[in-house]
């Protein structure tokens, strides 16, 4: 059992989990992910570390309650346990001094390109970290981004704080002004295939980190297998990030949807409590 | 005693009945049947069948004590040797071991030795199985990395010799391929529970929720204080044929399709929340055990037809005869001399059609199987909204690509003698799909007990 200490709301939808889980915190990289089973009855789900304290043995996990499990796992407060933890699963991010770096986030996806960014700056880069939501209550951790960045530019559809626009409008003038040596971009499927398309004309390396529906984390059911170049890899063991020129994201974006009809038969159980018989 | 040329039938649930439901098909002996069917044993001055258990199990020692109705002494026979009887009477291929080898089979039947032994581990389970005797422990930590047959066999072993035994789970339940693989309707999962149960009494402590090469690597867990470790790591990654449209929707490993029914419920959605989609006509390619499993359980989700595809034919199946038997009672088609070559689906990506060839069978291959050649122009489209691919497993590269040190095979296998399980470092041992691929349960328990014997010689400074 794995035990709550923090349940923060960062912003619509959007949680902060602190858990006590020391021997994933002593081993945890930017990068990586755990896998998470609620309790009997529950599914297992991959949630990105975003964070993690060696010293106080804690990991730090942020979702935005969007499906069954995520909403499940909302409702729980400090001090309650989740049964099944595992990790440190996917293998670390690359990091290395390559130069000027730039990392996007967008949405619930500032949270895992933190511990990147930080990591890159950690190893001498240029950090220009870039974060995008629809509207600014979807931002969270500006300060904790800035702090690890050389710069930190923000983007809202709505323009309610920054520029408005989307990441890869920013990201496009960067490019167009400054010599970028590579790329890491984290966020909807849709954000990481956009990035993917506005760096491949400037031949700057991207990466991506994907979140396919996962089983068992450790390679040995093939759930997460993405089609990369003309190979298929298992995210979750030769994972998750990948080189966002090779992956192909309309394939991901139709398996991510696998399940898409049940998923609504768990929502609709949860809000009618179930005794309706027709489920 | 006259003497029976057959062997008393094992009452099942009825085909019609079983495929609706997940509950086990076999149904044991009664203790008439039992004793009935121990008493064809001749009890031979020489026994071949216990040659031909990979655990060494005093066969006739056992089949007497039921002959004279004294099922407790029987039990503690088979345990003597065998940690996990309740689940080797279900799953092992007997007729290619024990039984293979008795002597009543030259004329008739051989003694159902596999449903004996089941008969036992299921009577002291009804009973209440009794504490195991407490041991005089050996101050040594063995560290035992996966669940499943073999390491669970080492781990019994280990710690019946007195050492402090951990094992290491990555799932979150123990019985590695007993809980995610094999359905309930063959092996029920509480059996399994209750056989580890068993092995916990033993004194063994085990981990869940902990990936040795992630959460720590084995130089990790030497540093700790282990001084010896096990790797049962199993046959963890699945093949698949890399042929044109594999990833699209409704495409399961065996792996995913089995781990999602057993391990994770899926048959009991909603009340469990992880899904599963089952289309009306499920292929499951290949004929192994593993792709009976898939087509039973296909069927018993709900499918409308559910075909075996293989490309060779009906000799040349891998499967069990009797698991074969059982897909055929229930229903499972078979379409042999056949393979896919692609996939199509429809425009939101889920598998629609599977484009096949036909195969005509040559000479003999390396495997002594004769080998299938694409027949020319022989393609054909089969309307299919799920797919099963069970055609073998590769070895998972968590442990080796995290163990400097540790020689490999060409296949990624880990090296390993095959008397010992000793691999290149001198402290490191392993045994069962990880080293042989792909074999069965009772195989890799064999593997297990040589290498807690051999673990054993090591800890106490006597030879690898």
């Amino acid at each position: 059992m794995y035990e709550i200490l923090k349940n923060e709301v960062l912003g619509s939808n959007i949680y902060l989990f602190e858990v006590k889980a020391a021997r994933i915190a002593a081993k945890a990289e930017a990068g990586q992910f755990v896998i998470i089973r609620l309790h009997e009855t529950a599914e297992r789900i991959p949630l990105t570390i975003a964070d993690y304290s060696r010293e106080k043995g804690t990991i730090t996990i942020i979702f935005q309650a969007v499906g069954a499990s995520t909403r499940e796992l909302a409702e729980y407060k400090a001090g309650q346990k989740i049964l099944d933890l595992v990790g440190p699963l996917g293998v670390p991010s690359e990091i290395e001094k390559y130069g000027t770096v730039v990392c996007i986030g967008g949405g619930v996806g500032i949270a895992p390109i933190y511990p990147i960014a930080r990591a890159l700056k950690e190893a001498g880069n240029k950090v220009i970290s870039i974060i995008g939501a629809r509207s600014r209550d979807l931002l969270f951790w500006k300060e904790k981004m800035a702090a690890v960045s050389d710069e930190l530019l923000i983007a809202t559809d709505d323009g309610s704080e920054g520029r408005k626009g989307f990441v890869t409008d920013v990201l496009k003038d960067l490019l167009e002004k400054e010599k970028i040596e590579r790329v890491w971009a984290i966020g909807p499927m849709v954000m990481m295939k956009a990035v993917a398309n506005t760096t491949r004309p400037f031949a700057v390396k991207t990466i991506v980190s994907l979140n396919p529906i996962m089983v068992d984390g450790t390679g040995m059911c093939g759930a997460c297998r993405v089609a990369v170049g003309k190979e298929t890899k298992f995210a979750c063991v030769d994972g998750p990030e990948f080189d966002g020129h090779e992956v192909d994201f309309d394939l991901a974006m139709k398996r991510l949807a696998i399940f898409k009809d049940e998923e609504q038969r768990i929502l609709a159980k949860g809000q009618c409590g179930g005794g309706c018989g027709c489920h | 005693m006259s003497l029976r040329k057959s062997r008393i039938e094992m009452p099942a649930q009825d085909p019609k009945e079983r495929v609706k439901n997940f509950k086990e098909v076999a149904l044991g002996y009664t203790s008439e049947m039992a004793r009935e069917e121990a008493s064809r044993c001749l009890n031979c001055k020489n026994p071949l069948c216990k040659k031909g258990c990979p655990v060494e199990v005093d066969i006739p020692e056992f089949i007497s004590a039921l002959k004279e109705d004294d099922p407790a002494r029987a039990a503690k026979i088979l345990k003597n040797k065998n940690n996990l009887p309740a689940i080797c009477g279900r799953v092992c291929p007997q007729e290619n071991q024990c039984e293979m080898h008795c002597i009543l089979g030259k004329k008739g039947e051989p003694v159902a030795i596999g449903r004996l032994e089941r008969f036992v581990a299921d009577w002291e389970r009804e009973q209440g199985i009794p504490d195991p005797e407490k041991v005089e422990t050996i101050n040594k930590k063995v560290a035992i990395i996966g669940s499943g047959p073999a390491g669970l066999t080492a781990a019994a072993d280990l710690a019946k010799f007195g050492y402090q035994v951990t094992i290491f789970e990555a799932l979150h339940v123990p019985g590695g391929v007993l809980m995610y693989g094999i359905p309930e309707f063959r092996l029920p999962k509480e059996v399994v529970q209750q056989e580890i149960n068993y092995i916990k009494k033993l004194g063994v402590d085990i981990q869940v929720n902990f990936v040795v090469g992630k959460t720590a690597t084995i130089a990790d867990l030497l540093e700790e204080g282990y001084d010896a470790v096990f790797i049962g790591t199993g046959a963890g990654l699945p093949n698949f044929m890399n042929i044109p449209g594999e990833n699209l929707s409704g495409i399961y490993s065996a792996n995913e399709f089995l781990t999602r029914t057993n391990l994770m419920k899926a048959y009991l959605f909603p009340q469990y929340a992880t899904p599963i989609k089952i289309g009306k006509k499920v292929a499951v390619i290949g004929a192994g055990n593993v792709a009976m499993d898939a087509a039973r359980t296909a069927l018993r989700l709900g499918a409308e037809e559910s075909y075996i595809v293989y490309r060779r034919s009906a000799e040349e199946m891998p499967a069990r005869h009797e698991e074969v038997e059982h897909a055929r009672e229930e229903g499972v088609q078979f379409l042999f001399l056949t393979s896919p070559v692609a996939y199509k689906g429809d425009e939101k990506g889920y598998v629609k059609v599977m484009t096949c060839q036909k195969f005509a069978l040559a000479e003999p291959d390396e495997s002594g199987r004769r080998k299938p050649v694409a027949i020319p122009g022989s393609e054909f489209d089969m309307e299919v909204d799920t797919v099963v691919v069970a055609i073998g497993q590769g070895p998972n590269p968590l442990v080796p690509r995290t163990t400097p040190g540790l020689i490999l095979t060409k296949k990624g296998n880990i090296q390993a003698d095959e008397e010992t399980g000793a691999t290149s470092l001198s402290n490191v041992f392993a045994g069962g799909d990880i080293v042989t691929g792909a074999a069965t349960v009772i195989l890799a328990m064999g593997a297990g007990k040589k290498a807690a014997r051999a673990i054993h010689r090591y800890l106490q400074g006597i030879e690898k």
